[in-house]
C-alpha cells in the first residue's frame, strides 16, 4: 500500500487546489531555462501542456507518431466541452460539475481531482476563445451553451459536431508558436517504445524514427505522458486506426501502476459493422439522443423496412426501461440495453445487431431546417457512409469501444508512481471514474495540460535544478535501447504467414465478448487462456514484411500489438478482481433483481492499480481507498 | 467486382519510383476506399510482397491524414470527401483505378503513397496562431463576437490540413490553406491584433518553402473536402494588401 | 511597399491592378472602335479627339507601362509556378473542378500578345511614323484611320486574325476580371459569384464587340 500517496491536499475540498497552488515549490525563470521536459503526445492534453510549459520557459521535446502533431485523435471528439460557467443561469456550479462527474463516475474517481477538473474547467474555455478557438454563439454574439450525455443543466460548449477538432486546433497553435520561438522541438513520426528510469527516476525515452527505423535515445529532467487511451485492443473501435497503448505500457513496464483497466467506456451511437475488412467504427454524437428516439421492433426478427413499422409495433426500449431519462441515460447505460437487445433477438439490419435511431417526430415537431442545423453534417456523415438519408429513414446504430477511464495511476500532482513520470489527459485514470460523461474528455485534457500540469510539474521540478543536463549515455539508456532493439528482431525474425491486423481483429473479439459490455467470471477466465494462446501464436506466426530500417508500417502495428495482448489480460484481471457492477464495468454476476447495475461500496470503493511483475505473470494489485466528503453518495439511477 | 489498380511504389525519398499494377478480385461495394487498399494490402502480405504504404488514421474525415490522389482528383471522385470517406460504390466492376501521392515539389514522397507534408506546420510556425499564453485569458464572454463573424470564422477554421488544395492546384499553391487560418483568425477579435502580420509572414513562408502563387482558378476550393471557400482567399488578400501598404 | 512585391501576393496585386486597368481601356478602345460602324467621319475624328486631347496623351505611356507591368509580374509569376511540381501526374482531371481558360491564362495571355504586336504594327505604328493620308472635317485636317482600319479588314485573313484575337481576348478576360478583384480582396463568397457573372457578360461584349467589326466590313464588302 506504501506505494500508493495521492498526495491530496489538506483543506476543505473546494479549497484544496488553491492551497495547493500557494503551497507548491516554484522554480526561477533562470532555473527553467536549464531545465528540460519530454512529453509524448500531442493531443489535446499534450500539445496544451507542451506549450504552456515552454511558456514557462522550460525546454521542451515533443513527440508524436503522426506527421503532425495536428493530426492526434482529440481531432476527432465530436459533442462539446464542458465547464462550470452557469451562463445559462440554470443553477450550475463548480460544485455541480464535480457532483455529475462524480455520479457518473458512478464513485470510483478520487474526489479532489475531480473537483480540481471542475474548478479549472472555466479557465480552460477563457484560454481557448482567447487563442481564437471559435465555438458556437448565439445571436448575441454570446457563447452558446448546450445540454448534453446524461445531465440537467446546459454546460456544454461546442464548435458544431467538431469540437474536438477546434479544441486541438487551439493548443496546436500555441504548441506550433513555441516551435517557432525555439522553445519546443517537435519529433513527429517518433513512435515512444521504452522510457529511461534512472536511480529510480524518469529520464528519457526511447524512440523510434519511423521514416528511418533508426532507435533515438532522448534525455530530460521528466517525462510527460499524454498518449491518449487504449480502446484500440477491441480493434474496432471509434478510435483512430493509430491509437495505441504502447508508451503506457512501457511505462507500466518500468514500474509505473496500471490503474482500473478494465473501465472502458462502451459508446452508444456508432455506426454498426458493414463489412470484414473494417477497419473502425465511426462514431456518432451522442447530442442525436437530443432529439433522436431509439427502438427495436416489438416483434423478434422484424425484417420489414422500419418505415414500414406502425408505431405500436415499436419498442422505444430507452423510454420504457429508463421514463425519467429516456433517450438521454448516460452511455453505459444506452450501450448495455442495446446490447441486451441485440442479444435477445430484437436487432435490426443484416447482422442483426444494431437499433434504430428515429429522428421522424423531431422532423415533424421542429421541422428539417431546426434538425438540420443542429446536426446537419452528422446527417451528412451517416449519408455518406451508409447510402441512407436519415431524413427520410431511421438511423441505425451499434455501441462501439470509445474511450477507457482506466489508465497510468497518478497522484494529485498528475505524477505516476515513477518519479518525474507525469501522465495527463486519457492517458491517466484520475477523473471519470468508472465511466465517463459526455464532454467530459476534452475538459480534463485542457484542464491538465494548460492548468494542472504546468504548476504540479514545478513542485518536482524545483528538486532538481541542480541536476545537469541527462546525458544519454549513461547504462541505463544503453540497456533500454538494446531491449527495444531485440524486441525489433524478435518480432521481425518470427517471419511466419499471418498478417499483424489478423491477430489483432481475433484480439478485438475476444475482448469484445469477453471484457466487453457485459462480463462474468467465467467468460473471463476464458478471455485469458484464449489471450495467452494468441499471443504465443502471435510470436510464431506473425509475419512482418519489410526491413527495420525504413518506413515498416506493419512492424509499427506489430510493437503495438504486442503490447495488446499483455495489456488484454491485465484487463481482465482487473475485471475479474472487481466482482461489482459499476459504470462501465458490468458484472453479471452483480445485478438488481430487474436487471440494473449492483455496485458494492462496503467491497469496492478503490481504485485498483496493479504492478507489473513480469511478462506472463500475474499483476499485484494495490488499492487506493477512495473516500466522499463532499459528494452524496447515491445510487445510480436513472429510472 | 474485379478492379485493377494502378498505384505508385517508391521505396524512400530518393529512389525513382514508377506505377505497379495490381488486379483485384473480390471487391466489396460495401468497402470504403481505403479498406479496399487494406484488403489489397492483406493479400501481398500473405504473397510475401511489400503492403503498400499510404497514410490514414481516424478514418472518419477530421485528422487529414489520408492522402490519395485517385483518378487525376485529390480524395478521388465526389465532393466533401476525404479518402477515408471514398466508398467502393464509387467505382464499377471492371475499372481501373490510377492511385498516386499529393505531388508538389514542398511536398516530397517519401514513400509510395506517402507524401511529407510537413511544410504546412512550417507555414503555420510563421504565425499561424494568436500570440496569448496561457493564463493571460479574460473572461470568455467579455468579448462578444457577431454571430456571423463566427460562423464564417468556424468554416474557415475547420480545415484538416490534408493538403488537397495544394495537390489540385496546378501551380501546388497552398494559398487555400493559408488564407484558412489568416481568414479564421482575422474575422474573430482575438486574432485581429496580429492579422496583418500573420498574413504577411505566412504568405511569405509559403512563397520560401517552394509553393506556387495563386491564380484563382478554383480548382482547390472545388476539391477541398471541407469546402473551405475561394472567399477566404480574398480575405486573406485583403489583410496581406492593408500590411503591405502600411509597412 | 517595396519588400511586399517580394512576396507573391504582392506580385499578383501588380498583374491584377494592371489588368483592371487594362480592362478599363479597352472599354474605351471598344467604344472608339464602334464609331467605324457610324462611317468615316464619325470615327477619323473620335481617333483625332483621342489623339489630341492632351490627358487622353499622356495616358498613353501609362498604358504601355500597364502592359509591361502585366505581362512582366505574370510571366514571372508563372515562371515561378513551373517548378513547383517537378514530377508530373499520371492523371489529371480537372474537368469538373475548373475551367479551361483559368488553367490556360499565360497561353491566352502570350496569344494576345502576339496579336498585339501585329496589331500595334499595323495600326498604331503606321498612324504614329508611317504615310497617312489626310481629310479636312470642318477646317481641322485629321488622319483618314478610317481607310487604312477598313482596307485592312477586307482582307478575310485579316479579319480572321482579328476576330482569333477578339476570342483569345474574351477568354482570357472570362477569368481576368473576377479573378482580378479576388486578388485584390475585393471579393467576398456574395460578390465572387457576383463578379464571375459580371466578368463573364464584359468579355463576352468585348469579345463580340471587337470580333464584330472587322466582320461587318468584311461581308459588307463581300456584298457590296
Amino acid at each position: 500500500m506504501s506505494k500508493l500517496v495521492s498526495n491530496i491536499p489538506g483543506g476543505p475540498l473546494a479549497d484544496k487546489w488553491s492551497n495547493h497552488k500557494n503551497s507548491v515549490k516554484l522554480v526561477s525563470p533562470a532555473n527553467k531555462a536549464k531545465l528540460d521536459i519530454i512529453v509524448v503526445g500531442t493531443g489535446l492534453s499534450g500539445s496544451s501542456a507542451a506549450a504552456t510549459l515552454a511558456e514557462l520557459g522550460y525546454n521542451v521535446k515533443s513527440f508524436c507518431f503522426q506527421d503532425s502533431p495536428r493530426r492526434a485523435h482529440s481531432v476527432a471528439a465530436q459533442g462539446g466541452i464542458n465547464a462550470a460557467k452557469n451562463y445559462k443561469n440554470d443553477g450550475d456550479s463548480v460544485f455541480r460539475l464535480f457532483s455529475d462527474i462524480i455520479k457518473g463516475g458512478d464513485y470510483r474517481a478520487r474526489e479532489a481531482n475531480v473537483y480540481r477538473a471542475a474548478e479549472v474547467s472555466n479557465q480552460s474555455i477563457d484560454q481557448m476563445v482567447a487563442a481564437g478557438v471559435p465555438f458556437a454563439r448565439e445571436y448575441s454574439g454570446y457563447l452558446d451553451n448546450r445540454s448534453f450525455g446524461g445531465v440537467q443543466v446546459s454546460r456544454t460548449f461546442y464548435a458544431r459536431g467538431q469540437t474536438g477538432q477546434q479544441c486541438l486546433l487551439g493548443a496546436y497553435s500555441g504548441l506550433i508558436r513555441q516551435i517557432s520561438r525555439g522553445k519546443v522541438t517537435m519529433y513527429s513520426r517518433r513512435d515512444m517504445l521504452d522510457i529511461v528510469v534512472v536511480d529510480g527516476k524518469a529520464r528519457g525515452i526511447i524512440t523510434r524514427n519511423l521514416l528511418t527505423g533508426e532507435i533515438e535515445r532522448h534525455s530530460a529532467h521528466a517525462v510527460v505522458l499524454a498518449s491518449g487511451g487504449y480502446g484500440t485492443i477491441y480493434y474496432l473501435s471509434t478510435l483512430a486506426v493509430g491509437s495505441n497503448a504502447t508508451a503506457a505500457w512501457a511505462a507500466h513496464k518500468k514500474g509505473a501502476l496500471f490503474s482500473n483497466p478494465s473501465f472502458v467506456q462502451i459508446h452508444p451511437t456508432s455506426l454498426p459493422q458493414l463489412n470484414d475488412y473494417q477497419a473502425k467504427l465511426t462514431l456518432m454524437s451522442e447530442s442525436l439522443r437530443n432529439d433522436g428516439r431509439i427502438w427495436v421492433p416489438k416483434e423478434k426478427g422484424d425484417k420489414r423496412h422500419p418505415n414500414e413499422i406502425d408505431e405500436d409495433q415499436r419498442d422505444y426500449y430507452l423510454e420504457r426501461r429508463y421514463p425519467a431519462f429516456g433517450n438521454l441515460v448516460p452511455r453505459d447505460v444506452a450501450s448495455r440495453a442495446a446490447k441486451e437487445r441485440c442479444d435477445a433477438g430484437y436487432g435490426v439490419g443484416e447482422t442483426g445487431l444494431s437499433v434504430y435511431l428515429d429522428f421522424s417526430r423531431a422532423l415533424e415537431k421542429q421541422g428539417k431546417k431546426a434538425i438540420e442545423s443542429k446536426y446537419g453534417n452528422l446527417f451528412d456523415l451517416y449519408e455518406k457512409i451508409t447510402g441512407i438519408n436519415p431524413y427520410k429513414e431511421p438511423m441505425r446504430i451499434y455501441p462501439a469501444g470509445h474511450y477507457t477511464m482506466g489508465g497510468l495511476w497518478v497522484d494529485y500532482n498528475l505524477m505516476t508512481t515513477i518519479p518525474g513520470l507525469f501522465a495527463i489527459g486519457e492517458a491517466n485514470f484520475s477523473d471519470n471514474g468508472a465511466n465517463r460523461l459526455g464532454a467530459g474528455s476534452l475538459m480534463q485534457c485542457a484542464g491538465d495540460g494548460y492548468f494542472i500540469l504546468p504548476v504540479t510539474i514545478g513542485d518536482y521540478l524545483a528538486d532538481e535544478i541542480k541536476t545537469p543536463r541527462i546525458s544519454t549515455d549513461m547504462p541505463e539508456f544503453d540497456k533500454a535501447e538494446k531491449d527495444v532493439v531485440e524486441k525489433i528482431q524478435r518480432l521481425m525474425a518470427v517471419n511466419g504467414t499471418q498478417t499483424v491486423t489478423s491477430f489483432h481483429k481475433r484480439l478485438g473479439r475476444i475482448m469484445w465478448d469477453h471484457c466487453g459490455m457485459i462480463r462474468n467470471e467465467e467468460g473471463l477466465k476464458k478471455a485469458i487462456d484464449k489471450i495467452t494462446g494468441l499471443k504465443e501464436e502471435f510470436w510464431k506466426d506473425v509475419r512482418i514484411p519489410g526491413t527495420v530500417g525504413e518506413l515498416n508500417q506493419e512492424l509499427e502495428k506489430a510493437i503495438k500489438v504486442s503490447d495488446f495482448f499483455e495489456l488484454g489480460r491485465l484487463m481482465c484481471q482487473d475485471a475479474i478482481d472487481r466482482k461489482e457492477s459499476c459504470g462501465a464495468h458490468f458484472r453479471e454476476e452483480s445485478q438488481t433483481p430487474d436487471g440494473e447495475a449492483q455496485r458494492i461500496d462496503s467491497e469496492y470503493s478503490y481504485v485498483a492499480a496493479w504492478e507489473y511483475q513480469g511478462e506472463g505473470k500475474d499483476h499485484i494489485l494495490h488499492k487506493e481507498e477512495l473516500k466522499f466528503e463532499d459528494a452524496k453518495i447515491q445510487k445510480r439511477s436513472y429510472k | 467486382m474485379d478492379i485493377k489498380l494502378k498505384i505508385w511504389r517508391q521505396k524512400d525519398r530518393k529512389s525513382q519510383g514508377s506505377f505497379v499494377d495490381y488486379y483485384l478480385t473480390g471487391v466489396s461495394r460495401d468497402m470504403s476506399f481505403l479498406e479496399m487498399i487494406d484488403y489489397l494490402n492483406k493479400k501481398l502480405i500473405e504473397n510475401g510482397d511489400e503492403p503498400v504504404a499510404y497514410e490514414h488514421d481516424c478514418r472518419e474525415g477530421i485528422c487529414g491524414s489520408c492522402a490519395l490522389y485517385i483518378n487525376g482528383r485529390p480524395h478521388g471522385p465526389g465532393d466533401l470527401v476525404t479518402t477515408c470517406e471514398l466508398r467502393m460504390i464509387k467505382f464499377n466492376d471492371g475499372d481501373t483505378i490510377v492511385i498516386e501521392p499529393w505531388r508538389a515539389k514542398s511536398f516530397p514522397v517519401i514513400k509510395d503513397l506517402i507524401a511529407d507534408r510537413n511544410a504546412f506546420d512550417k507555414i503555420m510556425e510563421a504565425g499561424g496562431f494568436v500570440s496569448v499564453n496561457t493564463g493571460s485569458a479574460p473572461e470568455a464572454n467579455s468579448i462578444p463576437v457577431p454571430k456571423p463573424d463566427s460562423d464564417e470564422a468556424f468554416d474557415a477554421a475547420i480545415c484538416i490540413g490534408c493538403g488537397a488544395c495544394v495537390a489540385a492546384c496546378k501551380n501546388s499553391s497552398a494559398m487555400l490553406f493559408v488564407a484558412a487560418k489568416v481568414s479564421h483568425l482575422a474575422l474573430l477579435p482575438q486574432g485581429k491584433a496580429e492579422s496583418g502580420k500573420r498574413a504577411r509572414a505566412m504568405i511569405a513562408r509559403m512563397d520560401e518553402l517552394g509553393f506556387g502563387s495563386c491564380t484563382n482558378t478554383g480548382a482547390c476550393e472545388a476539391e477541398c473536402p471541407k469546402g473551405i471557400s475561394l472567399a477566404h482567399i480574398a480575405r486573406l488578400n485583403r489583410e496581406f494588401l492593408k500590411e503591405g501598404f502600411r509597412s | 511597399m517595396n519588400s511586399f512585391l517580394n512576396e507573391s501576393v504582392g506580385r499578383k496585386f501588380l498583374v491584377g491592378i494592371s489588368g483592371l486597368f487594362l480592362i478599363m481601356f479597352l472599354t474605351v478602345h471598344l467604344a472608339v472602335n464602334l464609331f467605324l460602324i457610324a462611317g468615316q467621319e464619325a470615327y477619323n475624328m473620335a481617333a483625332y479627339f483621342m489623339a489630341s486631347t492632351p490627358a487622353i496623351r499622356v495616358m498613353e505611356p501609362l498604358l504601355a507601362a500597364g502592359f509591361l507591368l502585366h505581362i512582366a509580374y505574370s510571366s514571372v509569376l508563372t515562371f515561378t509556378n513551373q517548378g513547383t511540381r517537378p514530377q508530373k501526374y499520371a492523371l489529371v482531371d480537372q474537368s469538373e473542378t475548373s475551367s479551361w481558360p483559368s488553367r490556360n491564362m499565360f497561353v491566352l495571355g502570350f496569344l494576345i500578345l502576339i496579336f498585339l504586336v501585329l496589331h500595334l504594327s499595323n495600326f498604331w505604328y503606321n498612324m504614329k511614323f508611317g504615310e497617312m493620308t489626310y481629310i479636312e472635317y470642318g477646317g481641322v485636317e485629321v488622319q483618314d484611320a478610317y481607310s487604312l482600319v477598313t482596307g485592312k479588314f477586307i482582307i478575310w485573313w485579316y479579319a480572321v486574325i482579328y476576330v482569333a484575337g477578339a476570342v483569345f481576348l474574351g477568354l482570357h478576360l472570362v477569368h481576368g476580371f473576377s479573378s482580378a478583384f479576388q486578388t485584390l480582396g475585393l471579393s467576398n463568397k456574395l460578390w465572387y459569384r457576383r463578379l464571375k457573372l459580371i466578368g463573364t457578360i464584359y468579355a463576352v461584349i468585348i469579345a463580340a464587340g471587337f470580333a464584330f467589326i472587322p466582320l461587318w466590313f468584311l461581308f459588307g464588302n463581300l456584298f457590296s
